[in-house]
């Protein structure tokens, strides 16, 4: 019998080790799984490289993470925010790398290593700082620039209701990241607010497949 | 020859009556996707008779106002990460189909912020180049080449009185070749192969003293 569903946020993080690429959902506040990072702050891993769209935000999830100390670079789209001093910190002290990637890259990259993909051209960047250094190709008469997928250990993200196979739906914008996180990871574990009983997801509208997620811990909401 | 000062007859258009005059160029049936900040305030003008789907990058097609104060969802966002409303008829969606809808040439129009504009249609948008700033370009690179027109709204000029809009963009480039047309509290231009072309200009002000002021060469549609 399969059974993905584990008994607490303790048990779903078990085993992630020192220097894993761990990809985090969320853009915003929306989608982000605060007690799965939580749990991750709590479980130690250190020596990480961390991606989501952003950076953190005022001291909790994200940003909590950072503050131990534990994240050596971070990937992402858009690091600078009003409330986003414990990354600037950081930054300015010369100590977490930073890959700043245009959002659209970022998606895309992700969703190449879920897909399988081993590299894609893409004309966003061209011409511009982010794109220095990349091989660049002229593809009917327009420019491009070659970029890598982004692969994980880890994925944690935050859907709305599960099944015991794995299989996920969001709630509106806080999809996001989750479905190509979730296919872009080895180890994918998704928090939810409900579990139901095989069947109960409309199989015309399950969005993530349960063969991409391997680890479901249910968090009612409060 | 550049000069620096607006004479005191020339009625800048305010924020609004920039939104209002990009909304009247937006036709009925357009998806569009508004930028972050000035961009936004578009959807506050766009005739209550034509149907427009705005597109944000989080996620949404067929975005709808603010919700009122109180019910709020936070769970339901724009690209500002403003609480927002969905109308019916719209849909969510995750990041690589939204930034798909983009790239792959799907959206209309794209309004966006610039610090600078070149007569190119190079937009620079994302950072100034100071080496203390932390970098964050977000969305904005995808947004750039993506839509099928770009449209930028900016002041004409700097707080300290120097064109936005240049002969080659000193900060760090967004997209190159990208913006089609610009409209700002002073005028409305088009960039062509053919140079930069004055579409319309607020009242009070002439083409020689608007040229002055910019200091690029252009002239009348």
């Amino acid at each position: 019998m399969i059974n993905k569903i584990f008994p607490s946020v303790e048990a779903a993080l078990a085993g992630i080790a020192d220097g894993s690429t761990i990809m985090i959902g969320g853009f915003g506040g929306a989608g982000q799984p605060a007690e799965l990072i939580d749990g991750l702050i709590a479980q130690g891993a250190k020596d990480l490289v961390i991606v989501n769209n952003n950076a953190g935000n005022a001291d909790y999830g994200l940003a909590a993470l950072l503050k131990t100390g534990r994240v050596r670079k971070i990937i992402c789209s858009f690091p600078r925010q009003a409330d986003s001093h414990v990354f600037d910190g950081l930054y300015r002290a010369g100590k977490i790398e930073l890959e700043l990637v245009p959002q659209g890259n970022l998606a895309e990259r992700i969703r190449a290593a879920g897909a399988g993909i081993g590299a894609f051209f893409t004309p966003t960047g061209y011409g511009t700082p982010l794109a220095e250094g990349k091989e660049q190709r002229e593809i009917d008469g327009k420019m491009y620039v070659l970029e890598m997928p982004i692969h994980a250990d880890v994925a944690l993200i935050k859907a709305e209701r599960g099944d015991r196979w794995g299989n996920l739906t969001y709630r509106k914008t806080a999809r996001n990241f989750g479905p190509i996180m979730a296919a872009a990871a080895k180890l994918s574990i998704a928090s939810v607010h409900e579990v139901v009983p095989l069947g109960d997801l409309d199989p015309e509208a399950v969005v993530t497949q349960g063969l991409y997620v391997q680890r479901v811990v249910c968090l009612p909401r409060t | 020859m550049t000069t620096t000062t607006i004479s005191p007859n020339v009625k800048k258009r305010n924020r609004n009556e920039m939104a209002a005059r990009v909304a009247r160029d937006i036709p009925d049936g357009a998806v569009v996707n508004l930028g972050i900040g000035l961009p936004t305030l578009v959807a506050n003008h766009l005739p209550s008779d034509r149907e427009v789907l705005l597109h944000s990058e989080n996620g949404v097609l067929g975005m709808g106002p603010a919700p009122a104060e109180g019910q709020e969802d936070w769970d339901l966002i724009n690209a500002g990460k403003q609480a927002v409303t969905l109308l019916d008829g719209g849909s969510y969606f995750h990041h690589a189909d939204s930034f798909a809808m983009m790239r792959g040439g799907h959206l209309d129009y794209c309004v966006l912020g610039a610090f600078q504009v070149a007569v190119n249609g190079d937009l620079a948008n994302w950072h100034t180049g100071a080496p203390d700033a932390i970098p964050a370009v977000g969305g904005a690179m995808d947004l750039a080449i993506g839509a099928k027109k770009t449209f930028v709204m900016m002041e004409h000029l700097t707080k300290s009185g120097e064109s936005k809009l240049v002969e080659r963009c000193t900060y760090p480039l967004t997209g190159v070749g990208c913006v089609s047309r610009i409209y700002t509290d002073l005028a409305t231009i088009d960039i062509t192969p053919q140079g930069l072309k004055v579409v319309d200009m607020v009242e009070g002000l002439t083409l020689a003293e608007l040229q002055g002021l910019s200091g690029v060469p252009m002239q009348a549609a």
